[in-house]
């Protein structure tokens, strides 16, 4: 397995804050990765930093070899490390489909320009993203809520279009924000056979945070767990489960928690 | 473009260039032209402000770009010889490539922010123009030539204003045309790709950038194109009045077109022109009121932001059950 995506000692600090302190790690092509830890651990801020939504202090991300971490965010996501955001970040006032449509923008081969003047190339594109959109509605199972205006969406579906949204960039990597946060047992498991197909169908390399212990064992080859800004430890989910730091961060209801 | 479309478009064609003129011959108002004329013109700058909001940002500061536009063609026109046809698209030009730089940074604010800022420009522009040497103080540039004849390979298009009986018909006409156009070009961004990614940034800029937008630019393209507008709606302005001065255009003008965009609907291309058009005239009508006419215009105002607060345009969707 090649690696895909390279986190090479990156911090950042607000002001005396330290919210990610050094952390290091390697994504592989294809593999399902998640990154777990308290409240507060600095999850959310790392997933930033790879999506380049916040610039770093100081360390480096790297993509196939490539730099990201100083690209502009649609830069990063032009070259295919593509971020999901939690269930309220959508485009409300647009249809399931709609916004599915409108986030293949990376797939155009038309200009702006070329929209406005609506050229054959442009059609062209238009009747492909449309075509894709549908494949996407198909592949997430969103056929009976496609012309659904986003706004009036259960958290459920919403979670779903935000991934739909992700996959419509045509993404290497995804990184995908608590995918399970706030659903039941049955949502769940419904969830991480989506994310399990996105790979094995799509080929997409996943890159997850979450607070969902069993969920996260279930689906993960790889996890890396950090606390305070800090990588505590990475490995496969059993080797997780018996790491004694990991046991330790987790203390006080670690049975529970970590899902044994 | 379906029929009913097609027919619509066609219906209100004719009413403008034909059922208008032919009516203000019939009643003799012949100073309803000048109205109608600044109608049109007005609402080709809130066509530009129009365009702001659909990226998500409350613009008030039109009425320095329609300033700007105004005084580039009055320069060009009076002191270069250029010919009036000719400074039009350069007064827009020259507006969108100073609205990319002013656009640059203050188009990273957003909300009460960006308007803020963009409030001030319109007094920016006004002291600009009393203290730059080239636009002649306080006491403007005055008795500007009317525009020339518009010829191409030897075809007349437009004939000198000079030499119309009645160069008021041709002014309206000229400005209708003006209108017509820019809301054709604002029809189709809406309707293009552009269109959806300046929606994609006003429900969500960070959502739209993690999808590969380069919201920044489109962010400057957008207010450029608006800028534009305002531009050669202000050239066109100084030509008709044959004159321009640093209070053509104030604070008040920038609110207004703000407001014809409101009582249009944000949500409807042809909203601004409806609000223009209602604005403009409601004004004028509620003069009879005398003293208590700011009372009642303003009164109105509220109420229809309170009932109507998707702008006019929204009670046709309602009668059509889409709201």
């Amino acid at each position: 397995m090649s690696t895909i995506l390279q986190i090479k000692n990156i911090t950042k600090r607000y002001g005396g804050l330290t919210a990610v302190n050094d952390v290091s790690f390697d994504v592989n092509k294809g593999e399902i990765l998640s990154v777990i830890g308290p409240n507060g651990a600095g999850k959310s801020t790392l997933f930033k930093l790879i999506s380049s939504f916040v610039p770093a202090t100081s360390g480096e991300v790297l993509f196939n070899g490539e730099r990201i971490s100083s690209l502009a965010p649609h830069k990063v996501a032009r070259m295919g490390v593509v971020r999901t955001f939690q269930e309220t970040t959508i485009f409300r006032s647009m249809t399931v489909r709609e916004n599915i449509i409108v986030s293949h923008h990376l797939r155009s081969k038309a200009s702006l320009f070329g929209f406005f003047l609506g050229t054959k190339q442009a059609k062209e594109d238009e009747a492909a993203f449309a075509a894709s959109a549908d494949d996407i509605v198909d592949f997430l199972g969103l056929q009976a809520i496609r012309n659904e205006l986003a706004s009036n969406l259960p958290q459920g579906h919403l979670r779903a279009l935000g991934m739909a949204i992700g996959l419509a960039t045509d993404p290497k990597v995804i990184l995908l924000d608590e995918p399970f946060a706030g659903m039941n047992h049955d949502e769940t498991m419904k969830m991480v056979g989506l994310v399990r197909r996105l790979r094995d169908e799509r080929g997409v390399t996943v890159l997850l945070v979450e607070h969902d212990m069993p969920a996260v064992m279930k689906i993960s080859d790889r996890i890396v767990c950090i606390n305070f800004g800090q990588k505590l430890a990475e490995g496969t989910p059993q080797e997780i489960r018996e790491n004694e730091k990991v046991i330790e961060a987790y203390l006080g209801s670690e049975d529970a928690a970590i899902g044994m | 473009m379906n029929t009913k479309k097609l027919l619509g478009f066609a219906v209100f064609l004719l009413a403008v260039f034909v059922l208008v003129p032919l009516f203000i011959g019939a009643t003799g108002r012949v100073d309803f032209f000048y109205t109608l004329t600044s109608v049109a013109l007005l609402s080709v700058g809130a066509a530009g402000v129009w365009l702001t909001f659909y990226i998500g940002r409350i613009n008030i500061g039109q009425g320095a770009y329609a300033l700007v536009g105004g005084y580039v063609s009055a320069i060009l026109v009076t002191q270069a010889g250029v010919p009036f046809w000719l400074t039009l698209p350069l007064a827009g030009l020259f507006c969108a490539a100073i609205s990319v730089v002013i656009g640059l940074p203050i188009l990273r604010l957003r909300g009460v922010y960006f308007a803020m800022v963009t409030l001030v420009l319109t007094e920016v522009a006004r002291l600009s123009a009393l203290a730059l040497p080239v636009t002649n103080g306080a006491k403007g540039i005055t008795s500007i030539p009317l525009p020339g004849e518009l010829s191409l390979f030897g075809l007349t298009i437009i004939p000198a204003f000079g030499s119309l009986s009645n160069p008021r018909i041709g002014f309206y006409m000229m400005a209708v045309v003006l209108m017509v156009v820019t809301y054709l070009v604002l029809w189709r961004i809406v309707n293009s790709r552009l269109g959806h990614l300046c929606r994609s940034l006003q429900q969500n800029e960070e959502l739209s950038a993690s999808i590969g937008v380069n919201t920044a630019y489109l962010r400057v393209l957008a207010y450029a194109i608006s800028s534009f507008f305002g531009g050669i709606a202000g050239a066109m302005f100084a030509s008709i009045a044959q004159s321009i001065y640093p209070s053509s255009f104030v604070v008040a003008d920038s609110v207004n077109f703000m407001l014809y965009c409101f009582l249009g609907g944000l949500g409807y291309v042809f909203g601004p022109m409806l609000g223009t058009l209602l604005l403009y005239f409601g004004w004028d009508l509620l003069s009879i009121a005398k003293q208590y006419q700011l009372l009642i215009y303003s009164g109105v105002m509220i109420l229809l932001m309170l009932v109507l607060p998707n702008g006019v345009l929204s009670l046709l969707d309602k009668k059509e059950g889409r709201a």
